[in-house]
This record gives structure tokens, sequence and C-alpha cells, in this order.
């Protein structure tokens, strides 16, 4: 954004907004842990059955709120990988090939079934091993989750007529990979279409977000689905790439980073192994002057400030109409300030953990850069607790477009902010990017919602909304942000052989 | 040699193909027969005009930038012609990426009914040339009957996509019933730059095959035509040429595969890669190059008898790869 003048600074500085943050004290509302006990040591779900590590080897993992451990969980090595290949395979010629689809779709409203169950449990468990608020947890991962089986379950045998009557073949054996920022939705976002559509899974949660997923073995376990229909492998980067690489799986699917992703696309160049990829963003979230802009701050802050901003699709990049820049700005820190930042347990909470010591070095050098390169910080003045890792919620103005705050993903509780003067300023700086999975347009006026959605080279427009998602609505990226859709009839395509 | 001996062949080959051959047949005859007569009569009814094969890149017909060319020959003993075909570059992939990512916008910002009769326009092209292209498939070494055949199908298989590219939406969107106060739907939409590296055989079938599908997306094409006698490629684009279609929306280049390839996957204006046929560790290097900017990669089968058969290369399969998916939401309420 311009520079503002002096005269404006002052006027700025003049106007205190309101303060809440630190004036009121909010009683505590933590959400109860004592209804359930994690195991001290996760095995491998493997062929239905909870197996020691071949590689004799465990890791810790620990609360990003508390750094308390909370489990030690194994680490598994090429040869449990490919033990749990085989019992995928095992399971698939068995079993889940020759299943009536009628039956999958039925064990598949079981897992789904179950979940809501045990929704309470898993919305703990995540907030506890990730550090999202708990009403995150609570109200949309778990949810979106359970929503994701039920969705699936009706297409398993109902496949050919979501390729208009053309029969489909199961691909076989899936691979899959998830991320930290949504650990059990991104596995039911993963699981659920790969059963639904007759292939069996081993699936990689991430290393520092594990215990959702072991929790959804056990539950899948409870669900009494064939052994080795689901198998569940823990560790990092190389039981991932042990995965990816395994010569007998017949389709990869990864969402994460889009440096990894194009290493997986790599090792995969060549096998005739299907891949989807969902990868980084840098989403526009562009507000017009004519935008309600009461609703678009709203928007701005559930954009950036959900989930911490470790999301993929988070609106990171706020292009703003120049001639209400100020006023909006305003508005946003005001809005800012109102954020109460801490234990994700608490119902109050709206910004938890930063989900690792890693991630907290990654935000902490891009927001340095950011200041080195000339931008205008401004962070929120929060009481942070001493223990875990976290972050303050930040927003940039004064950002040019080749400043890396504008350009890399920072995965984080930070908003660069733009102004553009016209619509094609606006499209040109948006699709600016390598990246293109999601964008937020911003007005009143519908025939400019249509030009910018249609113009966007992104694979989700929220347009006077923002971070939606459903399962009946395909989602994934154009350009560098990967390739296929999840969710919605689109996305089956990732998981079937059209005949 | 006995004059109506040579004259007959003359004839013969004349019937057959218009070439420089003629010029060293007349050679022979000044040869065989006096000089007087030859300048009484004349022994050739006519120096026939050859054709300058070239490319076709942004609506026009280029040379190399190179300036290279590579010789081919017709594979028939009665096709004894010898012709200079441009040797596309490196530098000739890249410059068509740019031309085809130009054209590209407009192109898919037209409508669905405009692309499919400017894609009926061109099997009208097709079918005005019919006689042309099955000589160019003769030429190759095919019987007449198989040549007919394959230009057939080849102009059908433009009328199946010319009534599809309306149908797509349709077909492929979505509206998304979410729970929840919000509205939202699902529409395809071009994916960009695709480069296609056009099937061996058959010659022409396969080109419209891995081409048109390509193009009803709102995609661009870059070609790099991989067949032995890119003639019959080159007479095809001069369908392209009048038919309507913007130029630079298809861009077909000649040379060797192993040259022109990397450039292509490596491109990062490029957004899909459609390679038809077997190239060995030249396509698995395709795909390994491709992963930088993350491109859309569709790998088919040298498909002689799939493309021939009568349903052939059509369906939603052979578009679906080269489109995007945009989901689009708005909220719902007073």
């Amino acid at each position: 954004m311009g520079k503002l003048s002096k005269i404006e600074k002052k006027r700025d500085r003049e106007k205190p907004g309101i303060v809440f943050g630190n004036q009121w004290d909010y009683a505590p509302a933590p959400e109860a842990t004592d209804f359930f006990k994690l195991n001290k040591r996760y095995e491998l779900f493997i062929g239905g059955k909870w197996q020691k590590p071949r590689s004799k080897s465990y890791f810790a993992t620990i609360s990003p709120s508390t750094e308390a451990v909370l489990a030690e969980v194994a680490e598994a090595d090429d040869n449990d990988v490919d033990a749990a290949v085989l019992a995928a395979r095992h399971a698939y010629d068995r079993y889940w090939s020759r299943l009536a689809p009628s039956d999958r779709s039925k064990y598949l409203f079981r897992i789904a079934r179950a979940l809501q169950e045990k929704a309470r449990l898993f919305a703990v468990v995540e907030s506890l091993d990730g550090g999202k608020p708990i009403k995150e947890s609570r109200d949309v991962d778990v949810p979106l989750a359970i929503a994701h089986f039920f969705y699936h379950a009706g297409w398993a045998d109902k496949l050919e007529l979501a390729f208009h009557g053309r029969s489909v073949r199961s691909l076989g054996v899936a691979a899959q990979i998830i991320p930290w920022n949504f650990p059990l939705l991104m596995a039911a976002w993963k699981i659920a279409p790969a059963l639904a559509c007759g292939n069996t899974v081993v699936l990689k949660p991430a290393e520092t977000t594990p215990l959702t997923a072991l929790l959804l073995a056990e539950l899948i376990e409870e669900c009494d689905l064939p052994p080795g229909v689901v198998n569940i492998v823990t560790g990092a980067g190389k039981t991932g790439a042990a995965l990816v690489n395994h010569p007998d799986v017949n389709k990869v699917a990864f969402t994460g980073s889009t440096d990894v992703g194009k290493r997986i696309a790599r090792a995969v160049a060549g096998t005739g192994k299907r891949l989807t990829l969902e990868l980084g963003g840098k989403a526009a979230n562009i507000v017009f002057a004519d935008a309600p802009l009461d609703q678009a701050i709203e928007g701005i802050i559930g954009g950036i400030f959900f989930n911490q901003g470790h999301v993929c699709c988070a609106g990171s990049r706020l292009l703003v109409e120049e001639s209400i820049a100020n006023v909006l700005m305003r508005k946003l820190r005001d809005r800012m300030a109102t954020l109460r930042v801490g234990d994700p347990l608490d119902k109050n909470t709206d910004v938890g953990a930063i989900n690792s010591q890693m991630q907290l070095d990654k935000i902490r050098e891009l927001v340095a850069a950011g200041e080195k390169e000339g931008a205008e910080r401004f962070s929120v003045s929060c009481q942070l607790p001493k223990k875990g890792f976290w972050f303050p919620p930040t927003v940039f103005t004064n950002v040019s477009l080749s400043s890396r705050i504008a350009r890399e993903e920072i995965f984080g509780p930070v908003l660069s902010t733009l102004t553009f003067r016209t619509p094609d300023e606006a499209i040109e700086k948006a699709n600016n990017t390598a990246y293109g999975l999601s964008a937020g347009v911003w007005t009143d006026k519908g025939s400019k919602i249509f030009h910018m959605a249609g113009k966007l080279k992104a694979g989700v427009v929220w347009a006077n909304t923002y971070n939606k998602f459903d399962p009946t609505s395909p989602f994934g990226g154009y350009k560098e942000s990967g390739f296929g859709r999840e969710g919605g009839r689109q996305g089956l395509s990732a998981y079937v052989e059209v005949v | 040699m006995a004059r109506s001996k040579v004259v007959k062949r003359v004839a013969k080959i004349a019937s057959a193909e218009p070439s420089l051959i003629r010029v060293k047949v007349a050679a022979e005859v000044e040869g065989a027969a006096s000089k007087d007569s030859a300048r009484r009569e004349s022994p050739i009814e006519r120096v026939t005009v050859n054709k300058a094969y070239k490319m076709y890149v942004g609506g026009a017909f280029i040379r190399s930038e190179s300036g290279r060319s590579f010789r081919i020959k017709g594979v028939k003993s009665t096709d004894p012609e010898v012709v200079n075909i441009p040797r596309g570059s490196r530098k000739d992939v890249r410059d068509a990426v740019l031309v085809a990512k130009n054209a590209q916008a407009g192109w898919a910002g037209r409508t669905p009914y405009n692309h499919g009769q400017i894609l009926y326009r061109l099997a009208e092209m097709m079918e005005s040339r019919r006689t042309e292209l099955a000589m160019s498939l003769v030429r190759e070494g095919q019987s007449q009957s198989e040549a007919s055949r394959e230009v057939q199908l080849a102009i059908d298989i433009c009328v199946y996509y010319a009534g599809l590219c309306d149908k797509l939406s349709a077909l492929l969107a979505s509206h998304n019933p979410v729970a929840g106060p919000h509205f939202g739907f699902t529409l395809p939409e071009s994916l960009g730059v695709v480069g296609v590296v056009a099937p061996r055989a058959p010659s022409l079938l396969g080109l419209v095959s891995s081409i048109v599908p390509v193009a009803v997306g709102g995609n661009a094409a870059v070609v790099i035509v991989t067949s032995a006698d890119p003639r019959t490629a080159s007479i095809w684009t001069e369908c392209l040429a009048t038919s309507d279609l913007p130029g630079g929306v298809v861009n077909v280049i000649y040379g060797q595969v192993a040259e022109l390839l990397t450039p292509m996957a490596k491109h990062r204006e490029v957004s899909g890669l459609s390679i038809w046929g077997d190239l060995g560790d030249l396509g698995i290097q395709a795909e390994a190059d491709a992963t930088e900017s993350v491109k859309r990669v569709r790998r088919y089968a040298d498909g002689d008898r799939a493309l021939l058969s009568t349903d052939g290369a059509r369906g939603l399969g052979y578009v679906e790869p080269f489109l995007e998916f945009k989901t689009v939401w708005h909220p719902m309420g007073m």
C-alpha cells in the first residue's frame, strides 16, 4: 500500500480504536481432558494389527502449547512400509476389490457414525497434538471429517453415475501422505474417497500430529473393516519417501508443501503411478471499495488467522482498493486486537499455538525478511504463554509485490497487504504468483464477482466469504498449487480409472 | 531408351506426383532424343510448381528460425520425390509457446458455441481437401482405401468434438449442495498452453485425435509432429489456417522429438503435456522435467488400433486431463 502521509499517520495514532485483548479478563473455559487416556506408546497399524516397528525406533509427539510429551509413536522404516503396502495389497486382492460396492458403502457409513460418537475425543486430541483452538477442531475439523465419510459412503455404489454411465475400475493400493495442519480432516479427505472407489490405503500422518490418525485406526478397527484395508504408518520424511517409492503402490496422494510435492512428482515420474497433489498457496483476498466492510473484516480475519494461518488456502495476501485502504486497515487492527491468543483447549481461544518449533522459526524468518524489506509491521500486543510455540497475529502494510512476504507461503498468522486501483490491477496482482489454490473477492456488485471469479487463476474462489469447506465442494489448485480435486463428484477421478 | 517410352514414364510419374524428379527425367529425355526435336517440341507438358512445406505457428507458415531442414523421401518406388522439411529448433518451441500463450486467453474467452462452429468449420475444410489428405497418406505407404478411411475418421472426430464444446459444462460442472447457507458451483476451465507430442501413426488421425480434444477445452497447443513424413501434417495445418481458428491456438512444429521435448517439458508457460506413444527414456525424462512447474501430464500408449477403431479418441477422457476445475462460493441470505 502507498506510504501514509505524516498527517494520516498522526490521525491513525490519534484514533485509539477499541482496545479489548488485554483489558478484559475472560474466566478460563477449558475443555475437559479427563474422559480419555492416551496410550503411552502407539505402534504401527498394519494388516489390522498393531505391530511393533521393525525399525525398533520411536519418536515423541508433543503438545505445541505446552511442549509436554503426549505419547511415543513408532517410526516406520522401509521394511515397515513394505509390510504395510503388502498388507494393503493383500486386503485389496482378498477383500476390498471383491466386496459388493454397497458393502463398501456401509463400512464407510459405519466409520462416519463411530466418528460422530467419539467426536469430542477427536476434537480434544486434535487440539492437544496440533495446537489449534478447540472451537475450530470441535466445530470445523471433526464435523467436516465426519461429513467426508458420510458423503463418500454414498458414492461407493454409484460410481457409474458419477462418470455418465461409463464404468470405472479401482486403482489398487493408495499411498497417502498428509500434513499437520488438519490432521484428522486430511486423513478423512484421503481415506474416504479412496475406500469408496474401491482402493486400499497406506496413510502416513505428519510427524508432529500423528495422534488423531492413530485414534482413527483404532476406530476403524472397532468398525471391523477387513484387515489391511486401512494401514497407518507413522514417521517423518524418510517414511514418506519409502511409501512414495514403493513399487507396489498404484496411486500417490499428497497434501503438503510445493517443494515436497515437486520432489514426489519427480519420484513418481515414469512409474505409471497415478498422482494427485494438493500443495501450497498464497491466496489473494481482494476487497473492493464497494464491499460490505465489516463483513469483509471478518472474512479477512478468518482468512488469515483461522488455524493460526496454517492453511494452504489462507487469504495471506490482502489486496485492498486504495480508496478504502486506511479505513479498512484501521478496522482490521481494531478487530485483530480482540483476538484471544492462548490455550488451544480454552473455548474462548481464537488463535492457538504454532504447530512446531520448526514452523515458528520459519514464520520468524519470513517476518524478519518482511521488516528488512521495508514493510511496516503491526502485531497484536498480547501476552503469550511462556511455554510452547506462539506468534502474535500480525499484519504488514506497504508490502511490495516482489517482497518475500508477498511471494512465499508463510503458513502462519501473518498477513501481507497490498493495494490496487482498478479491477485489472487487482487481477494482475492476484495472479502474479506461481500458486493458484484459492482467492477471495469482496464486493457488493454481482457482475464484478463473476468477472473476478472468471479471471482469477485459482481452484477455489470465495466471494463475500472465505475458508469454507464441504465434502460436496471440489477443492484443489491451479498451477503450482497442485493438481486433482478433493471432494465433490470431480474428486472421485483421483481414485478411479474410467474404462 | 526409346523416346515414346521415356515420355510414358514421365507421364506416369507426373500423374503419381508432380515433383523435382521431372527435371531429371527431362535431362534423360534430352540425351535420348535429338537436339532438334527437343527444340521443336518440349518434352515436358509443364514444369510443376512444388510446394515448400512449412511449420504452422501463430497462424503463419514459417521455416525454422534455425534455418535447418531435413530431407524426406516417399516410401513408394513410384514416389521418388525428395522434399526439404523445416527442422524445428528449441527456440522454435519457445517462440511457439509464447505465441500460444498470447492466443490462449482469447480462445478460452470465446463462447463454447463459437468453439463448436470453428471446429465444424475445420471438418468442412478437411472434407474439401479429402483427396489431397488421402493422397498424402498414400504417399506415406498406405493403400488408397486405408487412406480414405483414415481421412474420414479424422473428419468425423472433428465433427464429434465440434458438438461437444457446448456440452462440457453441462457434463462436468456441478452445483455443490454444501451444508450451509452458501451457493456453490464448480466449473471446468481451460488449463492454458498444452504441449502435445503427436503419435507417429496414424499420421493424420493421430494428429487430429491428440490436438482437437485439447483445443476443445479452450487451451492452446504446441505440437511436435513425430510422423516420418510431416507433409500430411502440413496439409492439415492448411485446413486449420482456413477454418477461422485464431492464429496461435494450434502451433505445429516438425523435428526431432529428442531435441524439442525437453524445452517444452521445462517451459514454465506450458501447463500441460499430452504425450502419445512410447518414447522410452525421453518420455520419462519429460515427466520428470514437467514436475518443476507442476505440469499436468497425460501419457497415451501408441494408439494405432485404438485410434482407427470407430470410437477412436472420442470422449470426455481426452478432454478432462487438460481442464481445471474452479469452485466458487457465495453466501445466500438477506
